[in-house]
């Protein structure tokens, strides 16, 4: 089933149905539609064809699911874009996904156009919330809709088609294009709503950005299963989300680490805070076991769910709930209707007990990574027992005697900071382009609320670089949770005998407990 | 007093959240949250500093943007709190 389908089953069953709520705004499953029809019209239009990439660079508003919906309507794949990245960060997608057109919001428009400079074909650009009349040759999101005509979009493809090309961050520091089919993200789509048993009643709250894995498939389950998506833009005001669930009657409600922690931390906080709640989910990063803790009494009804997940597949394990006792620290088993094992260095299957690489296999996989085929083989390679391509993730785990998975750590030094992947490479390349800078080294250690907070040092050529000027370029050019929270500068930085700058001498000096750090640091899941 | 709390709170944001760079135009009246100034975290040290520095504890009913979403609010969330019950 193509991706789209989802949304035209679930508007044909019950159009007045409540599709996604978003402040005030209602919008029903027949409007999310219609408007998506209407758009997608509107990109043929304009000259969208089958195959094209669109970028979506908006923040968790209802014009972000009008636009994936109209995108794929109209045969074209979805780019999502973290409207956390500076012009830096979105030239880098815009000049590696070559999108025709990329739907946005008026406050990023300057950093869309800076990005978009230099580009041969510069891409069409259509805002949304506008509160001024929009720059010239910018296109207005509500004009493109209402001015559509109506008509159906022809056939938009097959299952196989690309739907989307999402961007992670990748060890060398170069983000890489996950490219999705329908396909895929019909089958892991398929599989969430089966084992969270998400149904037409449910009603789930998402604080999480829809511009990463975990925030965008709430919205998807969502629309496939005909329930109601509360999009919250963040969690930065615990209470204000938590009237707002209440009032919706929110059954459904996914956490990073971080959120689960701002949740903890509340004062006023009662056992009958969500009484309608039926689960709650963690991914993105482990959970410690005393907010597993905090959360079961804070929600004693509700089922939670510790899962682990990463861009390439979406998703690749849960643990039932029942479980959650007798395991402590696991992400449980492969979702239904895949697998997840722990391989040795050759790609065979290890005993339980023993650390090895997890290897997911299964219909939920990328098909690559987008005009990347080194890294695409390195990640995606030949099972060795059936040939079948099996992916890759780079987390070390073992399994109990029983099968369930437990994380141990990264194999390379990819951190995890708020949930989100962080190249310590990447950070560093953004301090070395500081002019004065002569080299940096970037390492994480364990934060309670973060996961991993930032640390960097560098060595300096000019004496009057400081850290606050320092770290007022990183924030130009990076994410704020790429920004480190602290630079020190040295004289010299420890290297290794082969002259390479030894970051885990940094982390051991930094954090003894070293198991602690790279267990919070490394990835679980997106 | 409202002087010496406008420009503490003032000096924070900046010194927190734009890394000291006065240059940036940040109005009083400006949304911290629409604006992209503070995240989700950032209330968190927001909350820290307000608890901290004026000895106020804020109550989770306090932390809204109606409290908290501009450099005006804060200072008058904080001044409303500091006046002496009397």
């Amino acid at each position: 089933m193509r991706v789209e389908t989802f949304l035209r089953q679930s508007a044909a069953a019950d159009p007045d149905r409540i599709a996604i709520t978003a402040g005030d705004a209602r919008l029903s499953y027949g409007a999310l539609d219609a408007a998506s029809d209407r758009l997608a019209a509107a990109l043929i239009a304009h000259g969208a064809k089958r195959g094209d990439r669109i970028a979506v660079l908006m923040e968790n508003i209802p014009e972000a699911a009008i636009s994936i919906f109209a995108i794929l309507k109209a045969g074209a794949i979805f780019c999502p874009v973290n409207p956390q990245l500076k012009a830096d960060g979105i030239a880098f997608i815009l000049g590696d996904a070559r999108p025709v057109a990329i739907l946005t919001q008026a406050k990023f428009l300057r950093a869309c156009e800076a990005a978009a400079a230099g580009l041969d074909m510069p891409p069409l650009l259509i805002s949304t919330r506008a509160p001024a009349a929009l720059p010239q040759g910018v296109l207005a999101f509500d004009t493109a809709i209402s001015q559509a005509q109506g008509v159906a979009a022809p056939d938009a493809g097959g299952d196989d088609d690309l739907a989307m090309i999402l961007y992670t961050s990748g060890s060398t520091g170069r983000p890489k294009g996950v490219m999705m089919t329908h396909r895929a993200m019909d089958a892991v789509s398929g599989s969430i709503a089966l084992y969270l048993r998400n149904s037409a009643d449910d009603v789930v709250l998402c604080a999480l950005p829809l511009a990463f894995t975990y925030g965008l498939y709430q919205l998807l389950v969502c629309i496939r299963t005909g329930a109601r998506l509360v999009l919250e833009r963040n969690f930065a005001f615990p209470q204000a989300v938590l009237d707002k669930a209440r009032a919706e009657g929110v059954t459904g409600l996914p956490l990073v680490p971080t959120i689960a922690a701002m949740l903890l931390a509340m004062k006023d906080l009662g056992p009958q805070a969500l009484p309608a709640l039926r689960y709650l989910t963690n991914a993105a990063a482990p959970l410690p076991p005393a907010h597993v803790e905090g959360l079961r009494k804070l929600f004693a009804h509700a089922r939670l769910y510790c899962m682990y997940g990463l861009t390439e597949c979406a998703r690749a394990a849960y643990l039932e709930p029942a479980e959650l006792e007798r395991r402590h620290g696991s992400v449980g088993k492969a979702i239904p209707g895949t697998e997840a094992v722990v391989v040795d260095e050759t790609g065979r299957e290890i005993a339980s007990g023993a650390v090895g690489e997890l290897v997911v296999r299964g219909p939920h996989l990328m098909r690559g990574y987008w005009e990347n085929p080194a890294a695409t083989e390195a990640a995606l390679r030949p099972d060795p027992e059936t040939g079948v391509p099996q992916l890759h993730t780079g987390d070390l785990f073992r399994t109990d005697a029983d099968g369930f998975l437990y994380f141990v750590g990264r194999k390379d030094d990819m951190l995890k900071v708020r949930g989100e992947k962080v190249a310590p490479r990447e950070v560093e390349a953004a301090l070395c382009a500081c002019p004065g800078v002569v080299e940096a080294v970037v390492w994480g250690v364990p934060d309670a609320v973060q996961g991993a907070l930032l640390r960097a040092a560098v060595v300096a050529a000019d004496p009057a670089l400081a850290e606050q000027g320092l770290l007022r370029h990183c924030a130009r050019i990076l994410p704020d949770y790429m920004v480190p929270k602290t630079i020190e500068f040295r004289t010299e930085l420890p290297k290794t005998a082969s002259g390479k700058i030894a970051r885990r001498l940094l982390i051991e000096t930094d954090a003894p407990t070293l198991a602690t750090a790279t267990g919070w640091a490394a990835k679980t899941g997106d | 007093m409202s002087e010496t709390v406008h420009s503490q709170v003032r000096t924070f944001v900046i010194d927190n959240f734009l890394f000291g760079d006065h240059g940036t135009p940040l109005a009083d009246d400006q949304s911290l949250i629409e604006n992209d100034v503070i995240d989700s975290t950032g209330v968190l040290e927001l909350v820290s500093f307000i608890e901290e520095r004026f000895g106020i504890a804020m109550a989770d009913a306090d932390i809204v943007p109606a409290n908290l979403d501009s450099v005006a609010r804060i200072v008058s969330f904080i001044e409303r709190k500091r006046e002496p019950v009397n």
